[in-house]
Parts: C-alpha cells; sequence; structure tokens
C-alpha cells in the first residue's frame, strides 16, 4: 500500500493506461506543458508526447466533440475539463453524442470517452466557479456518472472508466486533490457500479459521495461520542446508476435516511436518493428521510455568505440528531 | 490628444497601476480571496479605447480582469476595492468578488468568468440599443485565447449580419493562462480571424496610448456611425502571473525583460518628460499622491465596510415582489 495524494492517484492511473494502450490519450486546457491545473497529468507529455497528452485551446465544446468523435474509432480520451462550470460549454457534445451514440445507432457505435472535472465550492471562487454539475450529469441516460471520496477510489475508478465502453463523466472535488489515502501498489480496478459501506451502524444511514462523505465520517464521530448514536454510512461512489439494492440494504437495517450533497437540493441527489428509498423500502422507514444540501442560490463570494450557504459536518449533526429525536 | 489631456491619462494609469499592485498585497494579507486578475501591463488598452469612446455612456463587459474597466467607467474605487473585500458596499454587495464587478450605472455590465462568455452578451447589448435608438455603442473587451471559443465566432457571425453596434476589443497579452498563443491558436494575428466576416479590423500596439487612442477613435466612428461591428486588437503583455497562483514559469525572463521596457505608463511619462511638459518629480510626487489617496480612501473604506448580513444569504437570486408570479394578481389583471 503507497500512501498518496488524490491527484497523485489520479496521475499514475493516466500514466499505467497510457502505458497499457497506445490508443489512450489526455486531453485538456493546460494539462500538457504544464502538468495541469491540478497536477493530475504532471510528467505526462515528457514521457508520452504531445501526441497523446494533448494542450488544447479553450473551446470545449469543440475538444470534448474531438474526443467523443476519436473514440468512436478506437481512441480512449481522457477529457480534463479544468472546472465543472466550464463542463456547460461542452454539455452539447455530452449529451446529444456522447450518451446517446449507442442507442441511436442501434448498439453500432459506442463513445468510451472519460471526462474529468472538479466541481464544488473553493474558497471564495464565486458563482461561476463553484457549481456542483452531478445532478446535471446523472439525469442523462447513456452515461455514467462516478464520483471519488479517496485516492484510492479516484485511482481505480479513472483505471475502468477508462476500460469501459461507455461513455464516463468523473466528478471530482477541487478541494480533494491534496488528500491522501492508501492505494494498493499493484494495479486494480474500481467497479464503476455500487456503493461502499465505509462505516457500519445501527441507528442511521447517512449517504454521501465525494466530499460529502468526510462530512458524513465526522459527523459520525460525533455523534457517537456525543449522543450515543451509530450511524452507518454508505458511499454513492456510482451516481448513475445509484445502487438501488446498496440503498435499501442500509435503510433496511437502520430505518432512518440523511442524504448528504454539497449541491443545492432541488432535482439533486437527495430527491433522487429519496425516491430510490420510497420506492424500495418504504415500510421500513421509522421517520421520514432528510437531505441536508446547500443553499438554493448562486454561490456568493463573501467567505461568511459562501460559509452559510454549503453544508458542513455540523449541519449532518443536527439534522441526525433532529430526525431521530435525541439532543 | 493635447497635454492635459495625457497627463490626466498618465495620472489614470498610474492610478490603475497603484490599484492593482494593492490588491496584490490585500490578497497576500487575506483580506481578498479567490481569484484575483490583475492588470499591470495592460493598462493602455482600457484607458486609450475608452478614451476614444464615452465612458459612462457607452456600454461595457469584459472577463474576469475587470477592475481597471469598471473604474475607467466610472466605478467609484473605493466600492471595487470594497467588493474585492466581500463587503456590503461593494460593487456587487460582496456577492460577486474580482471576476464579477458590476457597475450598471456606469454602463458597465460586467466581469464574467467563463472565457468567450461575454462576446454573444455584448451584441445582444448592441441589440438593445440599436432597437431603443440610441447613439451609444457596447464594447466588448477580452483576451486573445477567448477567440477560440465557439461564441466569438458565432457572434462575429451575427454582429457583421445584423450590422450590430459593437466594437470588439481583443487584448492580445499572447498566453492564454500557461499556454502561449502559438500552441492554441492556427492563426496568431487575431485581426486575421476576422477577415471571414468582412468585419474592419485593425492591430496596433496596445503599449503606446496614444496609438490605443487614434486607432480606438476609427474603430468608434465606425460602430457609431450605424456601419456594423470593429474589430480592434492591441499587441499588449501582462507583468504579473494569471492570477495570484501562478508563478510565469513558462514565459522567459528575457520575454519578460523586453515587455517591461515597453511599460505603457514609462512610454507616456518619457515622452511627456521629452516635451517639457513634465518632470520626473511631478512625477514623483503624483505617484506618492495616488499611493497615499488609495491607502487612506480606498483601502480604508474597505475595511471599515461591513460585511453582508448572513440572513440575507437569499437576497438577488430572484426578482422581490415581481406582481407576475402571483396567481391572485395576475388573475386580477385578466378580467
Ligand atoms: C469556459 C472557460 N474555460 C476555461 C477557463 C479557465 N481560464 C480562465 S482564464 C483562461 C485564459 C484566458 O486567456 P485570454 O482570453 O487570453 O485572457 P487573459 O487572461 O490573457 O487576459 C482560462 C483558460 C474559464 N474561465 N472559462
Ligand atoms: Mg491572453
Amino acid at each position: 500500500m503507497a500512501n498518496m495524494m488524490y491527484w497523485e492517484a489520479i496521475r499514475r492511473a493516466h500514466d499505467e493506461e497510457m502505458a497499457n494502450d497506445p490508443l489512450v490519450i489526455c486531453m485538456g486546457e493546460d494539462i500538457g506543458v504544464a502538468g495541469g491545473t491540478y497536477k493530475a497529468t504532471q510528467g505526462l507529455y515528457d514521457k508520452y508526447g504531445a501526441e497523446r497528452v494533448i494542450d488544447t485551446p479553450i473551446s470545449e465544446n469543440g475538444y470534448t466533440g474531438i474526443g467523443i468523435g476519436a473514440s468512436f474509432v478506437g481512441v480512449r480520451a481522457i477529457i480534463e475539463i479544468m472546472s465543472v462550470n466550464f463542463a456547460w460549454l461542452a454539455m452539447d457534445q455530452i449529451f446529444n453524442s456522447a450518451a446517446k451514440v449507442r442507442y441511436m445507432s442501434g448498439g453500432q457505435l459506442t463513445s468510451p470517452v472519460v471526462i474529468r472535472s472538479p466541481g464544488g465550492t473553493a474558497h471564495q471562487l464565486g458563482a461561476q466557479h463553484s457549481a456542483r454539475m452531478e445532478k446535471v450529469f446523472m439525469g442523462i441516460a447513456g452515461l455514467r456518472v462516478v464520483t471519488p471520496s479517496s485516492p484510492k477510489q479516484a485511482y481505480g475508478l479513472l483505471k475502468s472508466a477508462v476500460r469501459c465502453n461507455d461513455p464516463v463523466f468523473i466528478n471530482e472535488h477541487e478541494l480533494m486533490y491534496n488528500m491522501k489515502g492508501e492505494v494498493p501498489d499493484t494495479e486494480f480496478f474500481h467497479p464503476l457500479e455500487g456503493s461502499e459501506v465505509v462505516r457500519q451502524g445501527k441507528d442511521i444511514t447517512l449517504f454521501g459521495y465525494n466530499i460529502s462523505v468526510h462530512w458524513c465520517l465526522q459527523a459520525a464521530d460525533i455523534l457517537a461520542k456525543n449522543h450515543g448514536i451509530d450511524a452507518e454510512i454508505v458511499d454513492l461512489f456510482s451516481l448513475s446508476p445509484l445502487d438501488r439494492v446498496g440503498i435499501a440494504e442500509s435503510v433496511s437495517k437502520t430505518h432512518h435516511a440523511v442524504i448528504v450533497e454539497e449541491a443545492e437540493a432541488p432535482v439533486g441527489v437527495g430527491s433522487e436518493v429519496m425516491a430510490i428509498i420510497n420506492e424500495e423500502c418504504f415500510f421500513d422507514l421509522d421517520a421520514a428521510p432528510v437531505r441536508v444540501s446547500s443553499a438554493n442560490v448562486p454561490q456568493p463570494y463573501n467567505h461568511k455568505l459562501e460559509l452559510a450557504a454549503i453544508p458542513n459536518k455540523d449541519n449532518v449533526v443536527d439534522a441526525v440528531v433532529k430526525l431521530l429525536g435525541k439532543s | 490628444m493635447n497635454a492635459a489631456d495625457k497627463k490626466r491619462l498618465l495620472k489614470e494609469m498610474l492610478y490603475a497601476r497603484r490599484f492593482e499592485e494593492r490588491c496584490y498585497e490585500a490578497y497576500v494579507d487575506r483580506k481578498i480571496g479567490g481569484f484575483l486578475h490583475l492588470y499591470p501591463g495592460q493598462e493602455a488598452c482600457a484607458h486609450g479605447v475608452l478614451e476614444a469612446a464615452r465612458p459612462g455612456e457607452d456600454h461595457v463587459i469584459t472577463g474576469y480582469r475587470d477592475h481597471v474597466h469598471a473604474i475607467k467607467c466610472g466605478a467609484d474605487p473605493k466600492e471595487v476595492m470594497a467588493e474585492l473585500f466581500g463587503k456590503e458596499t461593494g460593487s456587487s454587495k460582496g456577492r460577486g468578488g474580482s471576476m464579477h464587478i458590476f457597475d450598471v450605472k456606469h454602463h458597465f455590465y460586467g466581469g464574467y468568468a467563463l472565457v468567450g462568455g461575454p462576446f454573444p452578451l455584448a451584441a445582444g447589448l448592441a441589440k438593445g440599443i440599436k432597437m431603443k435608438g440610441g447613439d451609444q455603442i457596447a464594447i466588448c473587451f477580452l483576451g486573445d485565447a477567448a477567440n477560440n471559443q465557439g461564441t466569438f465566432h458565432e457572434s462575429l457571425n451575427i454582429s457583421a449580419l445584423w450590422k450590430l453596434p459593437v466594437l470588439y476589443v481583443c487584448e492580445n497579452n499572447l498566453y492564454g493562462i500557461g499556454t502561449r498563443i502559438d500552441r492554441s491558436t492556427a492563426v496568431t494575428e487575431q485581426y486575421k480571424r476576422v477577415c471571414g466576416y468582412d468585419i474592419p479590423a485593425d492591430q496596433v500596439d496596445g503599449q503606446d496610448i496614444e496609438i490605443v487612442y487614434k486607432a480606438a477613435q476609427k474603430a468608434v466612428k465606425h460602430v457609431r456611425s450605424g456601419k456594423g461591428p470593429y474589430f480592434l486588437e492591441l499587441m499588449t503583455y501582462r507583468y504579473r502571473g494569471h492570477s495570484m497562483s501562478d508563478s510565469n514559469a513558462y514565459r522567459s525572463k528575457d520575454e519578460e525583460a523586453d515587455w517591461s521596457k515597453r511599460d505603457p505608463i514609462l512610454i507616456l511619462k518619457n515622452r511627456l518628460i521629452k516635451a517639457g511638459e513634465y518632470t520626473e518629480a511631478e512625477h514623483k510626487k503624483l505617484d506618492k499622491k495616488i499611493i497615499d489617496e488609495i491607502e487612506n480612501d480606498v483601502i480604508k473604506f474597505a475595511e471599515e465596510s461591513p460585511e453582508p448580513k448572513v440572513e440575507e444569504l437569499e437576497k438577488y437570486v430572484l426578482a422581490e415582489n415581481d406582481p407576475y408570479v402571483c396567481a391572485e394578481n395576475v388573475r386580477g389583471e385578466q378580467q
């Protein structure tokens, strides 16, 4: 086991996949000579050359479409979009081309492209640089959406995404690139579907993904110490498809659920998980599930407003205590 | 442009330089957060073009490197600094930050963070001006790398087709973050890319404000006379990194040194001194006065201003009390 940072794990996955298959390329703004805004492609330009580690112009819809087109004929492009806010510009190609081509060609064509991009609120980046877009991607049939909460997942999910024959969107987070964690020394592929119980508990299930898994872990410690509440945490690393079986299993055991997401609540991960709970295990519930999410506002610049807009571990603790009627 | 105008412009550019340098310090002191893109090196662009237009009346829009454009349009530097400090007294009430300075009162329609976003917005401003029959024009300031977005080409085509009164100003500083223009752009001379749309285009030295002013006068005249859009490419250089986290590792020291000799403030100052209109001593005095003014006036205001109230987090998301959102009102009007 090696202890490495999230960005190092992503870099390693790129490196191994590029070494394994000469048709794997990566593309994006400032990913080559500069090594990437978050260092996810550091050193690869020197190792694999400008034909395969490609600095693109600021033309998101263009180069994403080029990656998708190349994937029609066997190239495996890993596209980095510097910030998920810029992915809006590439939505046409992701939504109308990559996600639909298998279906509308009756299975003749597929687009095994990988699009990686960080979202989320970092530090006062303001309304146009703080969006979370996973809920948008989740709603696109034909696209897989995964979101790593640890270096291990970041490594293994990217490896599988490159090999998978479907288009995969990998939702990263600006604040997680320097997070450390254990990654196996030997090559491994993380399944693209499913969920993972990262903490066993009996009283309530906290659903998190990506950064919110960490808020759940911190909250679970506080709940155990200060309130005698034993929380289970389920990491929804696959947002599309969501793991209906895993969600139902945990809720059937704990009978209570809180869904924690950084995004605004409407049409989000929380609403979707609640719908699944209703559909799969409504009668196992002892109380109505609750969402912890961001205020429904464009992200403010002022630091206090910014902190007030997004959830944190304390909001999770409060929601659980209220839901269970304990204090 | 007479000697008094030149002296005033020198003062404005020096003010802009010191303002931006003070922002840098405030960022280091953590008074300013988020992304901060500074303007030193490019002052002659905003000042030269807007001097030839009607700042405050003409409709101006730009990207994230926006403080100086806003101030030249008439925004109060105190309010701009307060915005950077995230204060309620800021131009965008502390909600926007450095990349989103707005001063609609002075027809400054904002700073936008998505590269290429303002091109169609500028054409839209021009469409509005045209429909309302005004003689203002829209002016869009953006960088060289922005021209690789589809919005650039879409906006050029539409504004030429509809003969919209919009002036596109490309501040070509040779880089988009760390990528040099010849690594991102097939035709590096931006004015050439515009020919295909039959839009008149010019490329001039963006470091010499008199040259910028002259070229802009011609451009503004064309646009204001109803002949449609115009494209002006200004060759310039940013002296600092793209934003605060950038160390400029991708640029050579020689290149930087060459461009620092072509400092827009130096060029104008030396010309005035040579013509006997100005002295080094006057300049020193002016500089000190500006630095003091920024400290005692602008920074003090920003420091002492209150922050937005957390209870007002959801203010400005949607229109307040809009009559048409309420069923009762709307039904009442139909009867
Ligand atoms: C749509 C979009 N893609 C990428 C970025 C990241 N980005 C911010 S500024 C910039 C470079 C822009 O360069 P240029 O247009 O030349 O303007 P300059 O910063 O040099 O003034 C990039 C790539 C962004 N903000 N928006
Ligand atoms: Mg540039």
